[in-house]
């Protein structure tokens, strides 16, 4: 047990040094991971980073075959790399060849691509292990990747490639976001808006190709999807989802590796991916722009303004008709709700100082009687506005707005009081439009 | 090469409308073998407010695409101010339509309006002070400076369309082409936009405006552009938008037919 948790405390202080070449290669994986992919989620191109990471196989297969074939042992890694980047190009430059030329579903030639290479990556890799020299059991690794067997040169040549894709990405994040927002706008300024697409998707190849070996090509493209996607639930700023989604992607990445590293024959990459699977699943629920936290938040506090601008307008229409104080019973006639919802809106509407209890009967209070008021009208203005512009004003309607004014401009309210003309009580107010419940005139 | 191909290539080199914002000559333009434009000629005036109308399908926002590079052309030649658009960009605005780009994107409203100023800032380069300036200030024009820093998520149809036609005023440029600026959005909008189209012909610009609207085109425009993926006419309104160009533009379809008919006698009974 002592030994165990020995063992635990020197994979987190770093002891080791291989543990520390492996957790640092894979979190600089994962922030970049990170960048690249809030740009290829709002590119909306995620299945194309699927598609572009599979196509890597048979590059990788081929690069060792050749690399034996010259006397090689196919286990340097740069070249099993760059033989990954060569086919996972090919892939996206067939993917554009079909789009253009063809009239193929975007769906479709995804599907293709992404069988016919990872079917021909499997080819190759059977025929790979039939040859008689060099040790392809390594090959397979790719697929499932294989962290744990990370060596310092392999670690730097992923922090190289991170470099490099970061600081394009930082040199180009004006030019990219226009790109993923608007590509006609880009189009018509004068940016090369097929050579911006084809440098993101590159960037997505070299993000795919430094995470081959941590976490293996049928996962990569989690890492680039989930953190970016994570993020998005925490703010509506492209620069701050770029820097949540690297955070996230790091994290990931160092407690995965920090994982595998302390639980013996524990697969790094699934790991990782599980890791900010999980991060995913906390932003769905908690974060502050989208979790579903905040929206059920919001539809609470709907529901609640809803229902005391409700008890309002009953109360100030009831004293329209001469009814200072009302008792329960013909609050509840007034509209389709149950004694209890009334009381609640009631009791809500006390403790805001809007209504008093006197006895058995209800009424505003001076403060009551301005808010109402002023519900009430802006509650028939907008009635009055759908009757009137009933061809726009579905998407005008806003009835959480403070004052009617602030949507609709004073000189589109000054022509709907106008309709109706009358006044109340010196100030404006609107009758009604339609019959009020319990009041046939 | 023979006598016609030199005299050709001459006309084809020089320029025959130096002075017009837009010069068409032999547009045509297909998808996949099947023609959307068909030998599309027009030369536009300037400083005029110019409608582009015509049936679903008739490449109206095919001959925006085409002018401005977007769509690969099958023929013909483009000149701006007698030049080529690449030479010219920098005098072209552009509206697209509104429903072309995703409004949940993570991005403020001023941030959009800021992309209409991208190519003056250029490459690598970072937003400076004075074009954040001047991107507010095109937003005030539209009367969305208290927008400024909502996320565009929250924006109604019609507030996205003065979105976007603040992100062309912050372009400064002298020709624009906005693709149905008017469609879904409410009255109050319609009459803004309407005022700042008139604002930008007062300045000189000149204006072209993919419609849908039979009703206004005579309320609107100086001149029309009838399409049906040829020009069927072409000019002032008062000349140009006839029941004969209509009928020849819009065919049997009776309903927007009888619309526009009627839109047209009452425009000229006011006069």
């Amino acid at each position: 047990m002592w030994d165990f948790l020995s063992q635990i405390l020197q994979s987190l202080q770093l002891h080791h040094y291989n543990t520390r070449v492996v957790v640092s290669g894979v979190t600089v994986f994962g922030a970049t991971a990170g960048v690249i992919g809030a740009f290829m989620l709002l590119r909306k191109r995620s299945l194309t980073g699927d598609a572009l990471s599979h196509a890597t196989l048979p590059g990788v297969c081929l690069a060792f075959m050749l690399s034996v074939q010259l006397g090689g042992t196919g286990k340097s890694l740069p070249v099993l790399l760059s033989g990954a980047m060569i086919s996972g190009l090919s892939g996206l430059g067939v993917m554009l060849f079909l789009r253009h030329w063809t009239r193929l579903r975007e769906d479709s030639i995804l599907g293709i691509v992404l069988s016919v290479f990872f079917g021909l990556g499997v080819v190759l890799q059977g025929m790979a292990v039939n040859m008689k020299q060099g040790q392809a059991a390594g090959l397979s690794s790719f697929i499932y990747g294989r962290t744990a067997s990370m060596l310092a040169a392999d670690a730097w040549l992923i922090v190289v490639g991170a470099l490099v894709a970061s600081l394009i990405c930082a040199l180009l994040f004006k030019e990219l976001t226009l790109l993923c927002f608007d590509q006609d706008f880009a189009g018509a300024q004068g940016w090369p808006v097929l050579f911006l697409d084809s440098l993101l998707m590159f960037l997505v190849a070299v993000v795919t190709v430094i995470g081959l070996q941590a976490v293996g090509l049928v996962l990569v493209v989690a890492m680039l999807i989930t953190p970016a996607a994570a993020a998005r639930f925490w703010t509506d700023r492209l620069a701050w989802m770029v820097w949540g989604s690297a955070l996230i992607g790091a994290a990931s990445g160092l407690v995965g590796a920090l994982a595998s590293a302390m639980v013996p024959r524990l697969p790094a990459g699934a790991v990782i991916v599980l890791i900010a699977s999980a991060m995913f699943a906390i932003s769905l629920v908690f974060g502050a722009k989208r979790g579903l936290i905040v929206r059920l938040l919001q539809r609470r506090h709907l529901h609640t303004s809803t229902s005391s601008q409700h008890i309002l307008r009953a109360l100030f229409e009831l004293r329209e008709h001469g009814d200072e104080a009302v008792p329960l019973e013909s609050l509840v006639q007034k509209r389709s709700w149950t004694p209890r919802a009334v009381r609640h809106a009631l009791a809500r509407a006390v403790r805001a100082g809007y209504v008093r209890q006197a006895g058995d009967l209800w009424c505003l209070t001076e403060a009551g009687g301005v808010q109402a008021h002023r519900v009430v009208r802006n509650h028939r203005l907008w009635e009055i506005y759908l009757v009137s512009h009933a061809d726009v004003a579905t998407s005008r309607v806003d009835r959480e707005a403070d004052r009617i004014e602030h949507v609709l401009g004073e000189v589109m309210v000054a022509r709907l009081e106008k309709k109706l003309g009358n006044e109340l009580d010196g100030q404006r107010m609107p009758p009604s439009p339609h019959v009020i419940n319990g009041h046939h005139p | 090469m023979n006598g016609a191909e030199v005299a050709n290539s001459a006309t084809r080199k020089g320029s025959e409308h130096p002075d017009a914002p837009l010069a068409i000559h032999d547009l045509t333009v297909a998808y996949h073998r099947r023609p959307v434009l068909w030998d599309v000629d027009l030369v536009l005036p300037k400083g005029k407010l110019i409608g582009i109308v015509g049936p679903n399908g008739a490449g109206k926002s095919t001959l925006i695409k085409a002018v401005l590079d977007l769509t690969p052309r099958a023929s013909g030649r483009v000149q701006f101010y007698g030049k080529s658009y690449r030479e010219q960009r920098h005098r072209v605005g552009y509206v697209p339509q509104r429903e072309s780009v995703d409004w949940d994107f993570p991005v403020t409203v001023q941030d959009v309006v800021t992309m209409g100023r991208y190519r003056q800032i250029g490459w690598f380069r970072r937003v400076s002070k004075a074009h954040r300036q001047a991107a507010y200030t095109a937003l005030e024009r539209v009367g969305m400076a208290d927008f400024a820093d909502r996320q565009i998520s929250q924006l109604s149809g019609g507030q996205q369309q003065r979105v976007f036609l603040a992100r062309a005023l912050a372009q400064e440029a002298e020709i624009y082409f906005m693709d149905e600026p008017f469609a879904g959005v409410d009255a109050s909008t319609e009459k803004a936009i309407v005022t700042i189209l008139q604002g930008l012909r007062a300045s000189g610009s000149t204006v072209l405006v993919v419609h849908h609207d039979l009703q206004t085109v005579p309320q609107y425009f100086d001149h029309v552009v009838m399409l049906n993926m040829r020009v069927v006419a072409h000019g002032p309104t008062e000349e140009v938008f006839t029941e004969e160009n209509l009928v020849k533009t819009y065919g049997g379809r009776l309903t927007l037919f009888d619309e526009a008919v009627r839109a047209v006698t009452q425009h000229r009974a006011k006069k």
